[in-house]
């Protein structure tokens, strides 16, 4: 017997009695013989709860989990405090276990959190207008600028210099089979060369990607480069890090014409990657170019306030080969976390948590450089993460931190060739006494 | 507080508070002196400012608002909505599983590797397929990461001329999105009345240019493609691939499988067939399986068993690159492989056999009452034309649907696939009792006598829920998507 199987073998006798079949093959009778699957699979027998928790738990003991190590990585995956209330709302069955809100009646639960999700992007973002969620950061990037040269019909698109590998594989791939020209722009002290913009952007130029805080943590001029965008007649995209719009300039405020980022560090675990949410924001005069999904108020027969799934024409289901992207299926219940977290957090919490990550970050970075065995690698500002010249080689640093229950930095000497670069990260979760003892075991490395 | 009907930003109060941060240790600098006021933000975001209390009573009420798989049944077609089970959300809350950074060592990660690897192997086997790539975020994902391989596989032959993807008219509107998305041009072709592809079509529809077809099978009308070794034999002696949109394989695990049917590659939709929860709209998980012949396109990294353990392998210069950032939604790839051990091989058969059983003695029930255009065995799901009766009473499949919202029941996917013109597809799932399909046929019955009866009662349905009919025309041409937007 299955426990999630209710029908039992009596059932299922008189259900094949009522359909006038003896044998259960009979229902499957119309797949060609040649095609049927006559053996038995090559898995496992089926196993009892307690057996299958036993499996996973030794897997989970053959890890090394963030609750036995004090993190010090990011490179776009950050460490931040997780209200606890959050799995509580989350793990409701109402909204875990619903479908996409296609029955507004009763959906009215998912489609108002997803209406708050897109207000509170806003709120942070500066931008008029976003959609429902989209898989992760680096998708968002790559929609935003398939959004740009379909807005533009141009077949050309830069990337800032230092943005995340991930990202910019991504985007690789997503452009790769469009025959969408990639253009990276070359960095100036870790940041974007300027001359070198404005030698690439020519008229056939779609958007500019920037990524802000960029991939070394440091703060672009987001503003400059959405001016020489729009001088141009090209979008301006910015990826930016939820968490530091507490402190910085939003993108709306920097004028540009798309925000995306990824939504993990708002209330998402780190997960191994996924799942985690894409945001994408952008003006209202983008809105039918947007993919994905997006709520919009309205009321019932009753006069009653109400949510609806709306702009539907742009979407695969509607517009088949026409539509905006084939995106369907999202992050609905990542959104809602971020959402719930948002809330939670709220005005002042998200400035606060800004802020004690990037002072505490800049107290990092002091008494790293005070040991002796770093240099910096830039000069620009930093917000919650900074990249160090190391006088050993990272990955030695990171092994014997490792024996100390750290995880260390990044290792820019072999994903980004920055000779002996390290990238530290700092959350307002790593206490001083945390930050003292890498200091310190850095120091009689 | 059935009548909760505020929005957060309404429950906000200056000065509430629903989180408590450490003081901090380090000394607070002014942030001037650590950052140029040109990169400063200027205008706070006005974030709602709530109690812990707040924020509980919040979005409880807006739970009640919702319908889910454990609030009842959802025999919503094409959507496999079968139950969630407990154990997936406990195994993929394990700290030693889920709090992992994805750029720690692999060393450090070893048992979630293999569980990786494991899940790889398990999917190959269930679509009779050799490699696969867990990284695809979603079903439409999915189909983008095939398509793409496809496109690879052409490009490295040098056959850059071949630029369509043909699509039957039935199928989901994904495919076609999809195939726009790779940047291939469409060929759609006509299905024939059940749903199956009309040979005919397809012949003329492959020329030279053909990169590949896409299908599903059993088809959106939930019928098993009887013609699927000729249909491959067809594209693969005209140079062409097969894709298998996974979407409706609930109806056939270790009944048939899509690599011994012809097709080179594939994708499950974890969320459907392997139990994990939908969210409300995500996150899903896509993972795609190949032949071998395709393989060494996958997206990278793929989980491979090296010398000391499991690793992540990078090395794959033809690979279509990352489709993804790191390597997929692991959260749910936890859960689909908890709800194979679980089943194992002889539970996932049963499911697919109850699932199976379970839509034919509905569909046997509803045919009475109901317009059947195929009258034949049906795979896990089946598609009927609306009420039987005349159609001058005006009486539509929505009013069907949203009739049932007052019984309490998730109505079926309605008006799709587009073939069948007051379609509602209905997928009951495995994980139903006798009982509770007995109950929805019931209902449905008493839906047709009321059709009769009283029009108008159907007309204005619902009127139980927490909203009725919204207005979806004034929130298409009203744009209001976020609070405070003027209306």
């Amino acid at each position: 017997m299955f426990r999630y199987i209710p029908n039992g073998d009596d059932d299922r006798k008189s259900m094949m009695d009522h359909l006038g079949i003896k044998d259960i093959d009979e229902l499957f009778k119309d797949i060609p013989e040649t095609l049927k699957f006559k053996g038995q699979l090559d898995l496992e027998a089926s196993q009892s709860e307690p057996e299958v928790l036993k499996y996973f738990e030794e897997k989970a003991a053959a890890n090394c989990s963030l609750t036995q190590l004090t993190s010090f990585l990011g490179a776009g995956v950050y460490d931040h405090y997780i209200p606890g209330i959050i799995k509580h709302m989350v793990g409701r069955g109402e909204f875990y276990t619903a479908y996409t809100p296609y029955q507004p009646e009763i959906s009215q639960g998912t489609l108002q959190v997803i209406f708050e999700y897109q207000s509170m992007i806003c709120d942070l973002t500066g931008m008029d207008v976003s959609n429902a969620s989209m898989y992760d950061g680096p998708t968002a990037a790559a929609e935003a600028l398939l959004m740009a040269t379909t807005q533009k019909k141009m077949e050309k698109i830069i990337l800032a210099g230092a943005i995340s590998p991930e990202i910019r594989q991504v985007i690789e791939t997503y452009m790769k089979y469009r025959d969408i020209e990639v253009v990276t722009l070359k960095e100036e002290k870790g940041l974007v060369d300027f001359k070198d913009l404005e030698a690439k952007l020519d008229q056939d130029v779609a958007a500019v990607l920037v990524q802000s805080p960029n991939f070394y943590g440091l703060i672009e001029d987001v503003e400059r480069v959405s001016e020489m965008a729009h001088g141009r007649k090209a979008l301006a995209i910015a990826y930016v890090d939820p968490i530091s719009l507490g402190v910085l300039k939003s993108p709306g405020e920097a004028g540009v014409d798309i925000a995306v980022g990824d939504g993990q560090a708002l209330g998402n675990g780190t997960n191994l990657g996924g799942p985690y949410l894409g945001f994408l924001a952008t003006t209202n005069k983008l809105v039918r170019k947007m993919p994905g999904r997006i709520v919009g108020q309205t009321e019932d027969v009753d006069g009653k306030r109400a949510w609806v799934l709306t702009l539907q024409a742009r979407e695969q289901h509607i517009r088949r080969y026409k539509a905006t992207s084939n995106i369907c299926s999202n992050q609905g219940l990542n959104a809602l976390i971020a959402s719930i977290y948002m809330t939670t957090l709220g005005r002042e919490g998200l400035k606060e948590v800004a802020m004690m990550s990037l002072q505490k970050a800049h107290y990092a970075y002091d008494k790293l450089l005070a040991t002796g065995r770093f240099k910096p690698a830039f000069e620009g500002a930093f917000f919650k993460e900074f990249v160090l010249l190391a006088d050993m080689e990272p990955e030695v640093i990171n092994q014997k931190l490792l024996e100390n229950n750290i995880l260390g930095g990044y290792d820019l000497s072999k994903a980004c060739g920055v000779d002996k670069g390290i990238m530290f990260a700092v959350t307002e979760k790593r206490s001083k006494e945390e930050i003292d003892r890498l200091a310190e075991l850095l120091e009689v490395m | 507080m059935r009548n909760y009907d505020k929005v957060i930003y309404e429950v906000s109060k200056k000065g509430r508070r629903a989180y408590r941060l450490p003081e901090s240790d380090v000394e607070m600098k002014p942030v001037e002196s650590l950052i140029p006021e040109a990169f400063l933000r200027k205008e706070e975001a006005p974030l709602p400012e709530v109690s812990e209390v707040d924020v509980i009573r919040h979005y409880t009420n807006l739970s009640n608002k919702n319908y889910g798989v454990d609030t009842g049944f959802y025999p919503l077609g094409s959507c496999t909505m079968k139950y969630n089970p407990k154990i997936n959300e406990d195994v993929a809350a394990m700290p030693g599983l889920s709090q992992l950074h994805p750029y720690q060592p692999e060393k450090t990660i070893q048992g979630s590797l293999e569980i990786m690897y494991e899940l790889q192997k398990a999917l190959a086997e269930i679509g009779g397929m050799d490699e696969t790539t867990l990284q695809p975020a979603a079903g439409a994902h999915g189909e983008l990461t095939g398509i793409l391989i496809i496109k690879a596989y052409h490009q490295l032959k040098g056959d850059f001329h071949r630029n369509k993807i043909i699509t039957p008219d039935s199928s989901h509107g994904t495919n076609p999105a999809t195939v726009a998305t790779a940047g291939y041009e469409l060929v759609e072709i006509p299905s024939n009345a059940d749903g199956s592809v009309n040979l005919e079509a397809l012949k003329e529809a492959i020329d030279e240019n053909l990169a590949g077809l896409m299908l599903t099978n059993p088809s959106t009308l939930g019928l098993f493609e009887t013609q699927i070794g000729e249909i491959a034999k067809l594209i693969h002696e005209n140079g062409g691939l097969l894709y298998y949109d996974g979407a409706n394989m609930n109806a056939i695990m270790g009944k048939s499988r899509p690599g011994d049917m012809g097709f080179d590659v594939m994708h499950y939709n974890l969320h459907k067939t392997f139990s994990t929860p939908h969210g409300g709209g995500g996150p899903g998980s896509g993972a795609v399986a190949v032949k071998q012949h395709l393989a060494k396109f996958l997206p990278k990294p793929v989980v491979v068993k090296t010398g000391e353990g499991y690793g992540f392998d990078y090395d794959r210069p033809e690979s279509i690159g990352k489709i993804k950032g790191f390597y997929g939604n692991y959260g749910i790839l936890l859960r689909a492989y908890t709800y194979i051990k679980t089943m194992g091989r002889d539970g996932l058969k049963y499911a697919s056999e109850t699932a199976v059983l379970n839509a034919n003695y509905m569909m046997h029930q509803l045919k009475e009452d109901y317009k059947l255009p195929m009258n034949q065995v049906c795979k896990h799901e089946f598609v009927l034309d609306g009420l039987k009766m005349d159609e001058l009473s005006g009486i539509r499949t929505l009013d069907v649907a949203k009739r049932l919202l007052d019984y309490g029941y998730h109505p079926p996917t309605v008006y799709f696939p587009l073939i069948v013109h007051e379609a509602i597809m209905i997928e009951p799932t495995e994980t139903e009792s006798r009982e509770t399909l007995d109950e929805f046929i019931a209902a449905m019955k008493a839906i047709a006598r009321e059709a009769k009866e009283d029009p108008e009662l159907l007309k204005n349905a619902p009127y139980n829920t927490p909203v009725r009919r919204v207005n979806e025309v004034l929130a298409a041409k009203q744009l209001v998507l976020k609070y405070k937007d003027s209306l």
